[in-house]
C-alpha cells in the first residue's frame, strides 16, 4: 500500500526526468543481464557515441516544432538533401587529387551550402505555416515530399559517395578521445537549452505554444517568432544531415527514414507535449540514450529490425498510455 | 443553414471538377495518347485502389485527424489472408474479402482505443501502430513475395473481371475493369452513410466540435470506433484487391502511400482541420493525383520529377483549401 502511494507520486512528478533517468536505469539493467559479455563492452558504447547524435539533433528539431503546438515531417527530407547539396559542391570542386582531399575552405563552403539549405527549407515551412496558414502536419508532409523529391532529381536516385576527409572527421572523428558527433551534440544541444530557457525568444515560444491568445494579448509577435522556430528545426535537421554524410560517407535520398518515427517517439518520450508549451532538451537527451541502450541490446540478442520497429511503435503507444494515466490522476 | 452549406460545397467540388478538365484538355494538348481508351481506361484501373484506401483517409480528416497507419493495415490484412487461403488451401473470393476487411477493422479499433482513451494526436498514434504492424508482418510472419505460381487462382480471375471490352483498332481489345464498379459501390455507400445516417453526421460534428457534438448527444466513443473500424477495413479490403489485381502478395508493398492518398484527399477538398470534406470531392481529387502522376510519363518529363510534382500538389492544395477556410472564417 505504502509502496503504491510513493510509486504514484513519483510518477506524478511534473518533471518526468527523474521517470526517464530510472526508465534508463532499468534498459540498461535488464539489458547487461540478458547478455552481460556483449552488452558492456567498450566498443558497443562507443559505437552509440557516434550512431545517437544524428538522431538526437532530429529529435530536438522536432521537439521545438513541437512547442508551437506544430510537427515537422520533412526533417529526413531537410538532412538528406543538406547532405546531397553538400556532396554535389564537392564533386564539383574535386580536382585531379579527388574528392578525399578537398581543401578545408571547399569544405566550409559545403557547411555553410547544407547549413543553409536547412534554413532556407525551415523559413519556407514556417512561411507556408504562418502567413499561407497551411497546418502543420500537412505542409511539412508536401515540403518533405518535395525535399526528398529534389534529392532524388539532384542525384537521380543511386547514392552520392565519397565526401571529403574532413567532412568525415565531423561523422567520424574524435576530439579528444571523444567522438565529434557527440562533442557536436553536447554543444549544439546546450546551445538550444540555453536558447530556449533563457532568452526571451525561447520563453516567447513555450508561451506561444502554452496559450496561443494570451500570447497574442501579451502583443508577441506570434508568426516571427514561429517562422524562426522553424529555421531552428531546419538547421538542426541539416547538421544532422551533415553527421549522417559525414559518417556513412554517403548521401542518398532515402537515408534515414526510419529517423522519422523515431524522432516523433523521443520527441513524446522526452516530455514534449505535441499540443505545445512543453519540452526540454534534458529530456530528449536522456530519452534518446535510453532508446539507443534499447535498440542496441535488442541488435546484440539478434532480434531482426523488423521486430525493432515493432518495438519502437509499441513503445510510442505505451508512452501515450502512461502520459495520459499521469495526466489524469494529477 | 444546411442547404446554404450544401450549395457551397457543390460549388467548390465544381471548382475542382473545372480544374481537372482543365488538367485533361492541356495533357491531352501536349500528348493525344492521354485520350486513347488504353490510357484512359488504365488511369481508372489505377484509381481504385488508391481511392478505396482514400475514403478510409477521408472519414479519418472529416472527423480533424490524419491517418498514416493504412498502408501498413493494408498490406498486413493482405498478406494474412492470402497466406490463411494457401494453408487452408482455400478456393473462393468473398470470404477472403470479408476476412482482410475484418483485419482491417480490428487493427483500426486499437487506433480507435488510443485516439478516444488517451485523447493523443491521431498522427502520433497512427504513426505508432504502423510501425508496430509492419515491423510484426515483416518480422514475425515473412518477408518473402508470393507470386503469380503461388498466388491464388481465384483472386487473379476475379480481378480479371472486365465490365466493357472495346477493340481496338489493331485487332486487340482493351477492358475496363470491373473492380471500378466495387470502388464506385463502396463510393456511395460512404456518400449516403455520411450525408444520410445519424452516424455519419456524427462524423462531421465531431470534427467540427468535439465537445459541442458530444453535448448536442453524439456518443464520441462510438464515433471514433466507427470512423476508425471503417477506414482500417476499406484499407483491409484495398490491400486484398491490390494483390489480386497485381497478381503477387508483396509484405513491403505500399511503402510510402500514405502521402499520395492523403494528398489526393486534401486535393479533393477535405480540410484538415475537420467538418468539411465529401465523397466526389474525394473521388476527384484522386483522379486528380493518379492523372498528373501517369501523366508525367505521358509528357515525357523524367519519372524522378513524380515525388516533387506530388509535393507541390500538396502545398498548393493545402494553401487553396486553408485560404478558403480562412475566408469562411471571416
Amino acid at each position: 500500500m505504502k509502496f503504491s502511494m510513493d510509486f504514484r507520486r513519483l510518477i506524478n512528478q511534473d518533471n518526468n526526468i527523474v521517470q526517464l533517468i530510472l526508465m534508463t536505469i532499468l534498459i540498461f539493467i535488464v539489458m547487461t543481464a540478458l547478455s552481460p559479455d556483449k552488452f558492456l563492452r567498450y566498443y558497443n558504447f562507443e559505437s552509440i557515441t557516434y550512431i545517437f547524435p544524428e538522431l538526437g539533433l532530429l529529435s530536438i528539431a522536432m521537439m521545438i516544432a513541437m512547442l508551437t503546438g506544430g510537427i515537422d515531417l520533412s526533417v529526413i527530407g531537410i538532412a538528406n538533401l543538406s547532405g546531397i547539396l553538400a556532396g554535389i559542391l564537392f564533386k564539383k570542386f574535386a580536382d585531379e587529387a579527388g574528392v578525399a582531399d578537398t581543401g578545408l575552405s571547399v569544405v566550409m563552403l559545403g557547411a555553410i551550402v547544407a547549413l543553409g539549405t536547412g534554413i532556407v527549407a525551415g523559413a519556407l515551412n514556417g512561411f507556408l505555416i504562418t502567413r499561407v496558414r497551411i497546418t502543420p502536419i500537412l505542409a511539412t508532409l508536401g515540403t518533405g515530399q518535395v525535399f526528398t523529391g529534389l534529392a532524388i532529381v539532384l542525384t537521380g536516385g543511386p547514392a552520392i559517395v565519397g565526401f571529403p576527409d574532413a567532412w568525415a572527421f565531423i561523422g567520424n572523428g574524435k576530439i579528444f578521445g571523444v567522438a565529434t558527433p557527440l562533442v557536436l551534440f553536447v554543444v549544439i544541444a546546450s546551445l538550444i537549452a540555453f536558447i530556449l530557457t533563457r532568452t526571451t525568444f525561447g520563453m516567447n515560444l513555450m508561451l506561444i505554444g502554452t496559450n496561443p491568445k494570451a500570447a497574442l494579448f501579451a502583443g508577441l509577435k506570434r508568426e516571427k517568432m514561429v517562422i524562426y522556430s522553424y529555421m531552428m528545426t531546419g538547421v538542426l535537421a541539416s547538421v544532422a544531415g551533415i553527421i549522417l554524410s559525414g559518417r556513412t560517407n554517403a548521401a542518398k535520398s532515402d537515408y534515414g527514414t526510419s529517423y522519422l518515427l523515431q524522432a516523433v517517439l523521443i520527441a513524446v518520450l522526452g516530455g514534449t507535449n505535441p499540443a505545445g508549451g512543453r519540452g526540454t532538451v534534458l529530456g530528449i537527451s536522456i530519452a534518446v540514450i535510453a532508446l539507443m541502450l534499447l535498440s542496441s541490446g535488442f541488435q546484440i540478442l539478434r532480434f531482426s529490425n523488423h521486430l525493432i520497429d515493432f518495438i519502437w511503435g509499441a513503445f510510442l503507444l505505451l508512452v501515450i498510455a502512461l502520459n495520459a494515466y499521469k495526466g489524469r490522476s494529477r | 443553414m444546411t442547404g446554404n452549406k450544401m450549395a457551397w460545397l457543390r460549388k467548390s467540388e465544381v471548382v475542382i471538377a473545372g480544374i481537372l478538365l482543365l488538367a485533361m484538355i492541356l495533357i491531352g494538348l501536349v500528348n493525344p495518347a492521354f485520350w486513347q481508351m488504353d490510357n484512359l481506361f488504365g488511369l481508372l484501373r489505377s484509381n481504385v485502389i488508391i481511392g478505396i484506401m482514400a475514403l478510409g483517409v477521408l472519414l479519418v480528416m472529416i472527423s480533424g485527424g490524419i491517418d498514416v497507419s493504412f498502408p501498413a493495415f493494408a498490406v498486413a490484412a493482405m498478406y494474412l489472408t492470402i497466406k490463411g487461403m494457401l494453408y487452408f488451401d482455400y478456393n473462393g473470393v468473398f470470404l477472403p474479402f470479408v476476412a482482410a476487411a475484418t483485419m482491417g477493422a480490428l487493427l483500426g479499433s486499437l487506433n480507435a482505443f488510443f485516439v478516444y482513451k488517451f485523447r493523443m494526436i491521431p498522427l502520433i498514434v497512427t504513426l505508432g501502430t504502423a510501425s508496430m504492424v509492419r515491423g510484426f508482418l515483416l518480422g514475425v510472419v515473412g518477408t518473402s513475395i508470393i507470386n503469380i505460381n503461388k498466388m491464388p487462382d481465384v483472386l487473379i480471375d476475379f480481378a480479371k473481371t472486365d465490365v466493357i471490352t472495346l477493340t481496338r483498332a489493331d485487332g486487340g481489345t482493351s477492358g475496363l475493369t470491373a473492380m471500378v464498379v466495387v470502388y464506385l459501390v463502396l463510393a456511395a455507400l460512404l456518400h449516403f452513410v455520411l450525408r444520410h445516417t445519424m452516424i455519419g453526421r456524427g462524423v462531421y460534428a465531431l470534427g467540427g466540435d468535439a465537445e459541442a457534438a458530444s453535448r448536442a448527444g453524439f456518443d464520441l466513443r462510438k464515433v471514433i470506433f466507427f470512423i476508425y473500424c471503417v477506414a482500417g477495413a476499406l484499407a483491409g479490403f484495398a490491400g486484398l484487391l491490390h494483390s489480386s489485381m497485381i497478381w503477387l502478395a508483396n509484405p513491403r508493398d505500399f511503402v510510402g502511400m500514405e502521402l499520395d492518398v492523403i494528398a489526393a484527399v486534401v486535393l479533393g477538398g477535405a480540410s484538415i482541420f475537420g467538418g468539411r470534406g465529401s465523397v466526389i470531392g474525394t473521388m476527384l481529387g484522386v483522379f486528380m493525383l493518379v492523372m498528373v502522376k501517369n501523366s508525367l510519363i505521358i509528357m515525357k518529363i523524367d519519372t524522378t520529377w513524380q515525388r516533387v510534382a506530388v509535393g507541390v500538389i500538396i502545398v498548393i492544395a493545402t494553401a487553396i483549401t486553408a485560404w478558403r477556410d480562412n475566408r469562411a472564417k471571416a
